[in-house]
């Protein structure tokens, strides 16, 4: 049978798609890496990666990006402390207590968090939660880190909970039902036997959502006070590594040393994300067998 | 009432209490922001040009900034997305080729959107020398939509029933006349869905069209795709941050007309959605 030349342009146009989506991922590792490997060439990779000072434009310039690193480090965990128990039980709740029309409410809820942008929560953080959290606290000021972390724990609920609710209702009814033969009440059966079987997906949830929280630029560029020191508390001003690449690029001059280190810093956001998706992604493929 | 059972009474109560700190929020933070924003929100706040250092006018240049990104957007990644999970789904074997793809979209998906920022800036604006333009904005913003539609697209062709597959190759159709005619116009309703949503979020984004494509204050309207354009999150953000003694309404106005973009967009998929699924033949 003979084809068309039509069907062959259109069958090598989606071969190309599909191999466009690789080059992709490589294109965004080479030009990260061929930047920042231009850092190296005047500075030192063991300061890059372990300087506790970041003086961008003081003579000579300094990159440590650990304060960064521990900035970006502080918010997540706060973040992570936040999310994950509430995140986690609401999901629990979803999926197990609540009845059915109120479960797509709260479905329908979650969901439009999922759609609010990230600059309108950063704009939230500034005229309310910030203010709110310097009186409450007695903080010196509201942009800090917690403010940051308050914010992500909320960008990150939707992905945690849809994950682990997904997880909680794909557990087999059987081991449910062998429970409440056995006597067990509700609560019971879900936490001793569901939410135990439940758990390679609720951790690969919790891991996309750390994913997120750590790439996620605008609400701390906004509202975490963008100071590049080593932080003592989440309660103080902070920055972390998105920030700083989305607060300093504007300045830094094409092919300077600044640009470049601008630049090692994006690689080391996609290394670690890289590893936590990675991470995640073994945790799914496990949750699904 | 037995030990077990009061347990179970607390213990749900718990879950509800943690439910409800998550979902008033949500409702507090839109009702604030609607409340605040939509008295300032007039006819001449959506239809004119910022004026006096953007302290007041109103934000149309920003509002068509963010539909031309959408537009350009969805030019470049739909096309992309759906021939490469047409890919994956009809085509591909189990190979190292496909698994590689197959990564590349959930590394894609977790990329930060500052790195795709960095990414378009040196490959878009400086290697192919797009400059700061509608251009590099859009196949910035493309590539970061690109997993979404992918994932999405996939589901919607592998929902289709092999037997239509089946059928379509029996009768003598080739194989990219089966794919045509007898799958991808039934997956027609989840490669919407996906689509919408994923756009709906390119529109909210602010970091990779920082350094891209965003102006911050360019009162005129675009004329070719090299030229810069206001867009909403980063009006938002630049009136937040950047500009003092900015209008607090102002500022309320255009956080709420950004909500009301990004929501009308998710309530097409979610109508799109209900709609396609009533008509479901199999």
């Amino acid at each position: 049978m003979q084809k068309k030349i039509s069907e062959h342009i259109i069958e090598a146009c989606i071969r190309l798609s599909g191999f466009l989506v690789i080059a992709f991922v490589f294109l965004i590792f080479l030009f990260l890496l061929k930047d920042s490997l231009s850092l190296f060439g005047v500075y030192s990779l063991g300061q890059f990666l372990f300087g506790t000072n970041w003086l961008p434009v003081s003579e000579p310039p300094k990159f440590g990006m650990v304060p960064l690193l521990l900035g970006s480090i502080y918010v997540t965990v706060g973040a992570i402390v936040i999310c994950v128990p509430i995140g986690v039980a609401s999901a629990m709740f979803i999926a197990e207590v609540a009845p059915t029309s109120i479960k797509h409410i709260l479905k329908a809820l979650i969901e439009i968090l999922a759609a609010i942008p990230s600059v309108v929560l950063g704009f939230i953080g500034i005229v309310w939660l910030g203010p709110f959290l310097r009186t409450a606290l007695n903080l010196k000021t509201g942009m800090c880190g917690l403010t940051g972390s308050v914010l992500l724990a909320f960008m990150a609920m939707p992905t945690i909970i849809s994950l682990s609710e997904d997880a909680l209702v794909s557990v087999p009814k059987t081991f449910k039902e062998a429970a409440f033969g056995l006597g067990a009440t509700r609560w019971q059966a879900l936490w001793r036997i569901i939410l135990p079987s439940a758990s390679s997906g609720i951790i690969a949830g919790v891991m996309l959502g750390i994913g997120r929280v750590i790439g996620e630029t605008m609400v701390v560029l906004m509202v975490t006070g963008n100071a590049p020191v080593i932080p003592v508390s989440i309660l103080q001003p902070l920055r972390t590594l998105t920030a700083t690449i989305a607060g300093e690029m504007g300045e830094a001059v094409s092919g300077s040393e600044h640009y470049f280190a601008l630049f090692a810093v994006g690689m080391i956001l996609f290394i670690i994300t890289f590893l936590i998706n990675f991470a995640a992604e073994v945790f799914l493929r496990k949750a699904r067998k | 009432m037995n030990g077990a059972k009061m347990r179970e009474k607390v213990a749900f109560i718990i879950l509800g209490f943690a439910t409800l700190l998550v979902v008033l929020p949500i409702i507090l933070t839109i009702f604030y922001i609607v409340r605040n924003g939509i008295g300032s929100v007039t006819w001449e706040f959506i239809t004119q040009p910022p004026r006096n250092g953007m302290k007041e006018g109103g934000i149309l240049p920003a509002i068509i900034g963010t539909i031309v990104l959408i537009i350009g957007t969805m030019f470049f990644s739909l096309p992309l997305g759906i021939l490469s999970a047409v890919y994956l789904v009809e085509y591909a074997k189990d190979n190292t080729f496909t698994r590689l793809i197959k990564l590349s979209v959930v590394n894609l998906s977790g990329v930060p959107s500052i790195v795709y920022g960095l990414f378009g800036f040196t490959l878009f604006v400086g290697f192919l020398r797009f400059g700061t333009s509608i251009l590099a904005g859009s196949l910035t913003l493309a590539i970061m939509s690109l997993p979404v539609i992918i994932t999405a697209t996939k589901e919607a062709l592998e929902s289709v029933p092999y037997s239509f597959r089946e059928i379509s190759l029996s009768l003598g159709a080739t194989k990219w006349q089966t794919v045509r005619y007898c799958v991808l116009p039934y997956a027609v309703p989840g490669i919407l869905t996906g689509t919408v949503l994923s756009l709906s979020r390119a529109a909210g984004e602010t970091a990779p069209i920082l350094f891209t494509v965003a102006a911050f204050y360019l009162p005129r309207l675009p004329h070719s795709v090299f030229d810069q354009v206001m867009a909403l999150p980063y009006h938002l953000y630049v009136i937040s941050i950047h500009v003092p003694n900015m209008p607090t309404e102002l500022k309320f106005a255009t956080g709420f007309v950004l909500i009301v973009l990004v929501f009308l967009m998710n309530l097409v998929s979610i109508i799109l959605r209900a709609h396609f699924r009533k008509k479901k033949l199999w």
